[in-house]
């Protein structure tokens, strides 16, 4: 048996090379994190950063032509090169996900009784009775009124935050160890944002299970999870716990990211600030800090090469050989 | 859109639906009544479908025969009957073949990508590009002119384009987020294929296959009139159709009574496809 301290989930020096028309391009490198039962992480970072490719990564649902280095373990088993077959048994069952877009993440031809049901059949081998007795007490649970009327009912039948609860349902199906949740709020409205997060947050409590959290949202980082890893450019720039990275940011791009989220209470024709340039192509990274080009601390040992992690505090490391500059120039974090 | 009431769709509400949807009612009476044309003309015809009575041949309609005669003084109620036969087996088989093996290719194309799906393309591409003609000249050739070997041509003609469209809207499924939402589920690409894929194109097949149901018809009639297909004295509409040809302007309605039974049966099979596609999709059905 694994001593109850170890790792339930542990990415090490994970790295993605995907093929492009453009030439290979490092969509993910260096990343390393580890994820305890029942721990939540979040990933935080702006479009093409190399958030959703991690997720996949540890699904293995990356494209063929995906060039995967590193470890992924599971409970110390290795899934880098796990064959599809064996992969399957660990999605939805061990693994499993929820996605961005309720619209479109459940099928429109099947009604959603059967789409949750169907994980159960599948994974723990009840019968139909059964699995369609637990999915309706799972529908329950995720807050769809009425769940045994309307478990014949199609998808096209429901809101958007209902359909964002079922897809919670079926991802929850057979209890899964990590629940990979991929920007579950960014198409729902804000109303709905928090209920949905509430009810995540409950379900992973209640059944003790370890949450990865992806988000461009700071807020929603911020109030949701324990520890948090910042990635930028297909690598982490900034890792740890929550507290600790909020309360003393030590990377420009982490600082840059939270000058730049919106404010209720803002003076009236205040600009929202921003981080100067765009992300850069992934096809041709820069051989040094990819937030060098963006980054108003920089220094010509930035562009030499990509820096290592190194710790602030403890358990919280960044990726910056500016650091002491970034820290002192907002002294005590930003967050006053 | 706030969530309705959701009902279970019970088999008895699919047939009431299904009675309800107009040109799915209109539709299969047009099938029904072609296939029982066929089923009839087993037991009983009017006349004899193949004697040949020169002394009343090219007769107006009249109590005897319903419809007249044709150039060998055959009664034309007798040969739509027994021609009906021929129309449906060369549909029916046709499509069967083109439908069975160009969608099994096409779905194992759009699963696996990759070279396998290079190679089907290609595939497909090659028999294209053969004429259904051609191919039932080289087919003659080998088993000799005939109903099979009109049928296997046809059949065989209409399978790259059953792998085209399978393949063309398995693969936009393929890229929508509940594959994605499938495979994180834990499901390999066979069942997507069979639970998720084929489901959400049957609708396009279903017309796709009513399109070619009717080509199937018509190059039957073609490749009869060559001398490949149905060989006389077996009736066929395609044959009713082409031996009238040479006597247009003598008796014209020759050409009209085969004619109107070609453009019924593909009409009734576009109705039937039609309003299949319709109560097959659960967002149609709910609108109806």
């Amino acid at each position: 048996m694994m001593a109850a301290d170890a790792p339930l989930l542990d990415v090490a020096d994970l790295g993605i090379q995907l093929t492009t028309s453009r030439g290979p391009a490092k969509a993910v490198r260096e990343v390393s994190f580890t994820l305890r039962r029942g721990e939540t992480l979040g990933i935080v970072g702006e479009s093409g950063c190399g958030k959703s490719i991690t997720a996949l990564a540890l699904l293995g649902l990356l494209p063929d032509s995906a060039d995967v280095s590193g470890s992924i373990r599971l409970d110390g088993r290795e899934l880098v090169g796990l064959a599809d077959a064996d992969y399957c048994k660990l999605r939805g069952n061990r693994i499993s996900m929820i996605f961005q877009e309720p619209m479109t993440a459940l099928n429109p031809m099947h009604t959603i009784g059967h789409q949750v049901a169907e994980p159960l059949l599948r994974h723990t081998g009840c019968s139909a009775t059964e699995a369609k007795r637990q999915a309706i007490a799972l529908l329950d649970r995720v807050g769809l009124p009425d769940p045994a009327r309307r478990y014949d009912a199609y998808p096209h039948q429901f809101s958007g935050g209902q359909r964002q609860r079922v897809t919670i349902a079926m991802a929850l199906a057979c209890s899964p160890d990590v629940l990979i949740a991929d920007e579950p709020t960014t198409a729902l409205d804000v109303t709905i944002q928090r209920q949905i997060l509430d009810l995540i947050a409950d379900l992973v409590a209640e059944r003790g299970m370890a949450m990865i959290l992806i988000s461009h949202d700071l807020g929603v980082i911020a109030e949701n999870v324990q520890r948090m890893i910042v990635m930028y450019g297909g690598t982490v720039v900034e890792s740890g716990t929550t507290d600790a990275v909020f309360s003393r940011m030590g990377h420009p791009y982490t600082q840059g990211l939270f000058r730049a989220r919106p404010r209720l209470g803002a003076r009236r024709g205040t600009r929202l600030a921003t981080i100067a340039g765009t992300v850069p192509e992934l096809a041709d990274l820069p051989a040094g800090c990819p937030f060098a080009d963006r980054c108003t601390l920089v220094v010509d040992a930035c562009r030499a090469a990509l820096p290592s992690l190194s710790e602030i505090g403890a358990g919280h490391g960044v990726r910056c050989i500016r650091t002491d500059a970034a820290l002192s120039r907002d002294p005590a974090g930003v967050i006053a | 859109m706030i969530a309705q009431a959701g009902t279970a769709p019970a088999p008895n509400a699919f047939w009431r639906r299904a009675l309800r949807h107009r040109s799915f009612v209109v539709g299969a009476l047009l099938c029904l009544l072609v296939l029982g044309a066929a089923l009839l003309s087993l037991v009983w015809t009017p006349w004899s479908a193949y004697e040949i009575d020169v002394a009343s041949k090219l007769r107006p309609p009249s109590s005897a025969h319903w419809l007249g005669t044709d150039v060998l003084g055959r009664d034309i109620v007798s040969l739509l009957l027994v021609g009906a036969r021929a129309t449906i087996l060369v549909g029916i088989i046709a499509v069967g073949i083109g439908l069975t093996c160009g969608v099994c290719l096409g779905l194992i194309a759009a699963a696996q990508r990759g070279w396998t799906e290079e190679v089907i393309m290609r595939f497909s591409d090659f028999t294209f590009a053969f004429p259904a003609v051609l191919s039932a000249i080289m087919l003659a050739a080998v088993i000799g002119p005939g109903m099979v070997t009109s049928i296997t041509a046809i059949g065989i003609f209409q399978i790259p384009v059953f792998v085209r469209v399978t393949r063309g809207s398995a693969g936009a499924i393929w890229a929508r987020e509940f594959i994605l939402a499938a495979r994180a589920a834990g499901k390999g690409r066979v069942r997507i294929t069979i639970e998720h894929v084929l489901p959400n194109i049957l609708s396009i097949l279903i017309v796709q296959a009513t399109i070619q149901f009717a080509l199937a018809i018509l190059a039957e009639a073609a490749l009869s009139y060559l001398g490949l297909g149905t060989q006389p004295p077996q009736p066929s509409w395609g044959r009713m159709l082409n031996d009238a040809q040479t006597l247009l302007f003598q008796s014209p309605s020759l050409a009209v009574y085969p004619g109107a039974a070609i453009a019924l049966a593909v009409l009734g099979l576009n109705l039937l496809g039609d309003g299949l596609r319709d109560l097959l999709d659960p967002r149609l059905a709910r609108q109806r």
